[in-house]
């Protein structure tokens, strides 16, 4: 992966991401009309990657978790609590970063105890990250006394609506988190043992890999995005909304992961093909608002388009331009 | 001997038969033209290590999956069995090890779920529970067939289950293993069950790895090995002996002792085990290794040759014993501890723990020692390249590309990929469960060679292994298991083959035939 | 804020609200049960301190049961209410089929119940009356304020809907879509859902603004609600233009945030969906223990336009008190 290779940029999910901005293109012809306004890029295509990025942040940490044949279902709840906590620190008078620290510790404790639950009391992953999925919206609720909290604290703010070098904030610390993570898991050996767990855990451990702390270090990692996400989308909208902050976003989250050729059942996985996978299923979104298909088609042709985009990684679909080895041989166990 | 003249004399009586039944997978020949009979009114007893063909055997004889070669006959007459449900129309039930009814249901509704007694379309209840108690006394159960059946004992589940199926089937009875839960009581209170029903004309398979048990309720035995019929023969006209001999080796040698490697004193002392053991695992024994030695384990499946193998290495950690490791005292709580040790470990079951499938031969070799740095001293693509080149040319491992899925080859090269990760780590100490099971002619000599080559680099090793001519060729010394625990420590000359059969069989008084 | 200062403000808002004229002694230290859904949202959590304080105010003893969003929650309140021999019973209902029963239960126990802003399917006479609002009213205000503001001047307005298939969604749209027809000047250009969320409501109009030629075609966006308004109100600013000016802001429900951005300038007009279905359930409740009135069966509440002449900040003040 070192050389960059043609044949690696013809991967089925960059080819899908060009295709659904080019559908985007033709139903919007200045879909990819930028300018520049207020010291920052504007555009529907800027859109994508500003509204893309809670999403590609927490698929960031769904791709560990996934990876080791796990899933996190409390990463739109821990969201809802983390920016909770971020607005009613900041109103309470705190400086934001204080606030912001605040919410990452809380967001990386849920990602703790979610990790305990499934590393230590081997709790199945769905069931384990359901408690904190139920549960943490209601404990969002409780911060947040039921109302959306709002803040005007300039610094906390920024996080969601500023600009670095032109570019929305929010999609600047997607990328930024990507790269410090796919650097994490890539240069040292965390994402080999990630994979090997995935695989097999009984080998992986027989093998000596300490599968109970690598599976904490994941969900860990998953709270620590959903916390970021979570002060993002609250900073966005200058207010924590307990209710709906996060709502069914792991849901859209493990898609990305899924669009981004990670399997549910564990083993090979890209972090940055997960972003990709974000961002595929945001240019949806946003090509469905600036087309103007009525919003009772919004589901249904999200739903055609995944399926098409699922069809064309599937190993039944012969594709030109990738090789695929012929159906895996079956051993013999009696 | 049953030869082909006592069959075709006996081949009306066979209720059901299995002739020249082939079952490949992939390249792998599980049943290689094995032949079977059944009698009606005999237990007749199915045996052979793991790997041997047994299940896939029962598999085609219960329809759940379809010969490439052969025939099934029920009462002599050729018949193609679709899937289980429909053996069962031809009067063939199975009962297996783990009791697969409803246990929130009642007896009464397990016994006859599926075809309960109706009236006006409706389930009669009533003349439900009054079949099921009449049905249940003749089996020795006084139950009251409303109770949850998960409120019974295990044995009473099985009972159940065995009812069920007689009653569904009728003809043959086939039992996987239906004791590995049981205690004593239990079990003795099954094989009433099975005598009575046996006396009942009924023709019973029995699947089993307890000897004792074998000889306490069979009729006739046939043994597998390597998915090739070794034998069909009546047991009175076997020793344990005998039988242990079938499964571990028709060939055998009882004459022709080889002596085994000379222990060596001169080198030092790697391990001492004193007193190691677990609950619920295996007893504790006392075993002491040298550098640049083999101890070989022998014993049948289920003796605690695994168990053993585990507990030495910290996958179930001992809870009693001590281990000294160059003389010094060191704890073995987790694999870990036992690979900071040095030791290394190749497990039977090379699908369900040792291949990483998906991953790459590369990564599948170099894993133990990536394991071993940790996670901050990566090794980078060109380091882990020239690891697993040089153990995939020094190991002769045939892989089109190191960056192939180690799914993709065959069982003796994923186990010479194994070995490699191990001998990456620099071990001072490998345990190998089975290393030559289930893998082709050439693997398997070039496996030995490595076992030899690194005993004469001054390796420790305890192999564990059911070929016992080559257990007797490379190690020092030979322990044998039974029963969870070691029974023998065989040494120095005049070992061979046929004497560590013995030992497994428990029969020292026995003469060699 | 502690509850007990929501209380009280939330006490001096009631009776700003509702004019107690007629004497209710006869509520006086009567029990009555008040199953609430849950706190679904800033609204709900009004809707709860502004029904605490009413009950208050006339020397009722409220007892109050938090359902969860659960019906089975609600019908196990209500059974418990009836063993209490409560003296009425005020519901909020999560879902509108599955009431028979219980309400049976109650009506057999002569205790009179009162439905609170979402109706039931069930037979009229198992309760006394339902107080709601009407939500096609809603929009129809919204859209009399965007005819009366506009005038003659053409008009293009972009639409956040609520979630897609929901009542007050299909109410909201119908009603303004009453008010602005026979007005060819004033066309609905786009209309998209933005979940009633702030954050769905910014990304929805951040698409029209694009879409409509960087927002300068847009004339008015109309919100189904306040929260999709306040999220619409931050795309436009951060495309450059001003709410309230360039583009005009109407949305319905009159929480806090709204008449924050109206302080501001940058929300036009409002329709209150009052939290206060209180205060006219036990006007009722208290008709109909004095001499026997029955009320009429469905209570529509008032929907007050509030504009920037209505005092903004001071709505925003006592409101901000009642858990919005």
């Amino acid at each position: 992966m070192r050389r960059l290779r043609l044949d690696r940029l013809a991967n089925p999910q960059l080819l899908a991401l060009v295709g659904v901005l080019a559908i985007n293109w033709l139903l919007f012809p200045s879909f990819f009309h930028v300018t520049w306004q207020d010291g920052r890029f504007f555009g529907s295509f800027i859109d994508v990657l500003n509204r893309g990025a809670p999403v590609a942040i927490l698929a960031i940490g769904m791709t560990g978790v996934i990876a080791t044949k796990g899933v996190d279902l409390s990463v739109g709840a821990i969201m809802a609590v983390c920016g909770a906590v971020a607005a009613t620190m900041v109103v309470a008078g705190y400086p934001a970063p204080i606030a912001i620290i605040a919410a990452l510790a809380v967001g990386l404790a849920c990602g703790l105890w979610n990790g305990f639950l499934v590393a230590v009391l081997d709790i199945q992953p769905i069931v384990a990250t359901l408690v904190l999925m139920v549960a943490g919206r209601g404990i969002a609720q409780l911060i947040t006394e039921g109302s959306i909290v709002t803040f005007n604290d300039p610094s906390l703010i920024f996080v969601g609506t500023g600009s670095f070098l032109g570019f929305p904030m929010a999609a600047v610390i997607a990328v930024v988190l990507m790269v410090l993570v796919t650097l994490l898991v890539r240069r040292t050996a965390i994402g080999l043992f990630i994979q090997a767990i995935g695989v097999n855990r009984a080998a992986a451990s027989l093998a000596g890999i300490h599968s109970r702390m690598l599976l904490m270090l994941v969900y860990a990692l998953s709270g620590l995005c959903a916390a970021i996400a979570g002060i993002v989308v609250a900073a966005d909208i200058r207010g924590a909304d307990a209710n709906n902050s996060g709502l069914w976003l792991e849901l859209d989250a493990i898609l990305a992961v899924v669009i981004g050729g990670t399997s549910l059942l564990g083993g090979r996985f890209s972090i940055p093909m997960a972003v990709v996978g974000a961002l595929i299923i945001q240019a949806m979104n946003t090509g469905i608002l600036v087309s103007g298909f009525p919003p009772e088609f919004n589901l249904v042709v999200k739903a055609g388009m995944i399926i098409l985009i699922l069809l064309l990684q599937s190993p039944y679909a012969a594709l030109p331009f990738k090789r695929r080895p012929a159906a895996s041989n079956k051993t013999a166990s009696s | 001997m049953i030869d082909k003249g006592e069959r075709r004399m006996a081949d009306s009586q066979y209720v059901l038969e299995a002739r020249g039944v082939i079952k490949i997978f992939g390249s792998q020949t599980a049943l290689d033209s094995v032949d079977f009979g059944l009698r009606r009114g005999e237990v007749h007893a199915l045996l052979g290590e793991n790997g041997a063909g047994k299940s896939t055997l029962i598999k085609i004889l219960t329809g759940a999956y379809q010969p490439d070669g052969g025939q099934v006959l029920v009462d002599g007459a050729p018949v193609t069995l679709d899937n289980p449900l429909h053996a069962q129309t031809h009067g063939i039930g199975t009962v297996y090890q783990e009791v697969n009814l409803l246990p929130n249901r009642s007896v009464a509704e397990n016994l006859y779920l599926g075809h309960q007694p109706t009236r006006f379309g409706l389930v009669d209840h009533r003349k439900m529970e009054r079949d099921a108690r009449v049905l249940l006394t003749r089996y020795g159960l006084d139950l009251d067939p409303g109770s949850e059946l998960g409120s019974h004992s295990v044995a009473v589940q099985q009972i159940v289950a065995i009812a069920r199926a007689v009653e569904l089937s009728g003809k043959v009875l086939i039992l996987d293993e239906p004791t590995a839960s049981l205690d004593r009581n239990e079990v003795e209170r099954l094989f009433e069950v099975i005598g009575d029903l046996k006396r009942a004309g009924l023709a019973i398979i029995f699947i089993t790895h307890f000897l004792d048990q074998v000889f306490a309720i069979s009729d006739r035995v046939t043994v597998l090995r390597n998915g090739r019929l070794v034998e069909t023969q009546v047991l009175d006209a076997l020793s344990r002996t005998d039988v242990v001999r079938l499964m571990l080796g028709k060939d055998i040698a009882f004459s022709g002792a080889t002596d085994l490697e000379p222990e060596n004193p001169t080198t030092d002392v790697l391990l001492q085990f004193s007193g190691y053991g677990r609950k619920n695992g295996v007893a504790p024994f006392d075993l002491t290794i040298h550098k640049g030695e083999v101890i070989g384990v022998a014993g049948l499946l289920g003796s605690g040759r695994t168990e053993m193998a585990r507990i030495m290495f910290g996958a179930d950690p001992a809870d009693q014993g001590s281990l000294r490791v160059n003389d010094k005292p060191a704890n073995v709580r987790n694999t870990t501890d036992a690979i900071t040790l040095g030791f290394g470990f190749c497990p039977e079951d090379r699908k369900a723990e040792g291949i990483l499938g998906d991953l790459s031969v590369r990564e599948n070799i170099i894993i133990a020692l990536q394991g071993k740095l940790g996670w901050f001293k990566a090794l980078n693509r060109d380091e882990q390249l020239e690891i697993a080149g040089r153990f995939g040319e020094s190991m002769d491992i045939r892989a089109a590309s190191l960056d192939m899925p180690v799914k993709l080859l065959s069982g003796g090269n994923q186990q010479k990929v194994i070995l490699s990760r191990w001998l990456a780590t620099d071990p001072a100490f490998l345990i190998l469960d089975e290393p030559t099971r289930g893998i082709d002619v050439g693997a398997h000599a070039e496996i030995v060679r490595t076992i030899n080559r690194l005993r004469d680099d001054g390796m420790a090793m305890v192999v564990i292994s059911s070929e016992l001519d080559e257990v007797v060729a490379y190690s020092s010394r030979i322990v044998v298991m039974r029963d969870r625990k070691m029974v023998a420590e065989l040494r120095g000359k005049n070992i061979n083959p046929g004497v560590i059969v013995q030992a497994i069989a428990n029969n020292p008084d026995e003469a060699t035939p | 804020m502690t509850i007990i200062t929501k209380l009280a403000i939330a006490a001096s808002l009631a009776t700003a609200l509702t004019s107690v004229s007629i004497a209710q002694d006869n509520l006086k230290g009567l029990v009555v049960g008040f199953s609430q859904i849950g706190s679904e949202s800033g609204w709900r959590a009004a809707e709860t301190s502004v029904t605490k304080a009413q009950a208050e105010e006339r020397g009722i003893d409220l007892k109050f049961a938090d359902a969860q969003q659960k019906q089975e929650n609600q019908i196990k309140a209500i059974r418990g209410f009836i063993a209490q021999g409560v003296d009425a019973i005020m519901v909020a209902p999560v879902v509108a089929t599955g009431w028979e029963d219980v309400l049976t239960e109650a009506k057999e126990a002569e205790i009179p119940v009162i439905l609170l802003d979402r109706g039931v399917d069930a037979p009229e006479d198992l309760y006394l009356t339902s107080v709601a609002s009407d939500q096609v009213k809603e929009g129809r205000v919204a859209g009399q304020w965007l005819v009366d503001a506009v005038g003659d001047a053409d008009c293009k307005v972009v639409e956040l809907q609520g979630t897609v298939g929901s009542t007050p969604a299909i109410n909201r749209k119908q009603g303004f879509e009453e008010a602005i027809a026979g007005h060819a000047n004033i066309t609905i250009a786009r209309s998209q859902t933005g979940d009633f969320t702030r954050s769905k409501g910014k990304e929805v109009m951040e698409g029209f603004i694009k879409a409509e030629n960087g927002g300068k075609d847009i004339c008015a966006v109309y919100a189904h609600n306040d929260d999709m308004a306040v999220g619409a109100i931050q795309a436009i600013k951060d495309a450059g233009l001003k709410p309230g000016t360039d583009i005009k802001v109407v949305s319905i429900d009159a929480v806090p945030d709204i008449f924050a951005a109206m302080v501001n300038g940058e929300a036009n007009a409002t329709v209150e969906l009052t939290p206060n279905m209180a205060g006219p359930a036990f006007d009722a409740l208290s008709a109909y223990l004095a001499d026997g009135t029955e009320p009429a069966k469905f209570i529509i509440t008032e929907s007050k336009l509030y504009t920037p002449a209505d005092n903004p900040q001071g709505e925003y003040d006592t409101r901000k008190g009642l858990g919005y």
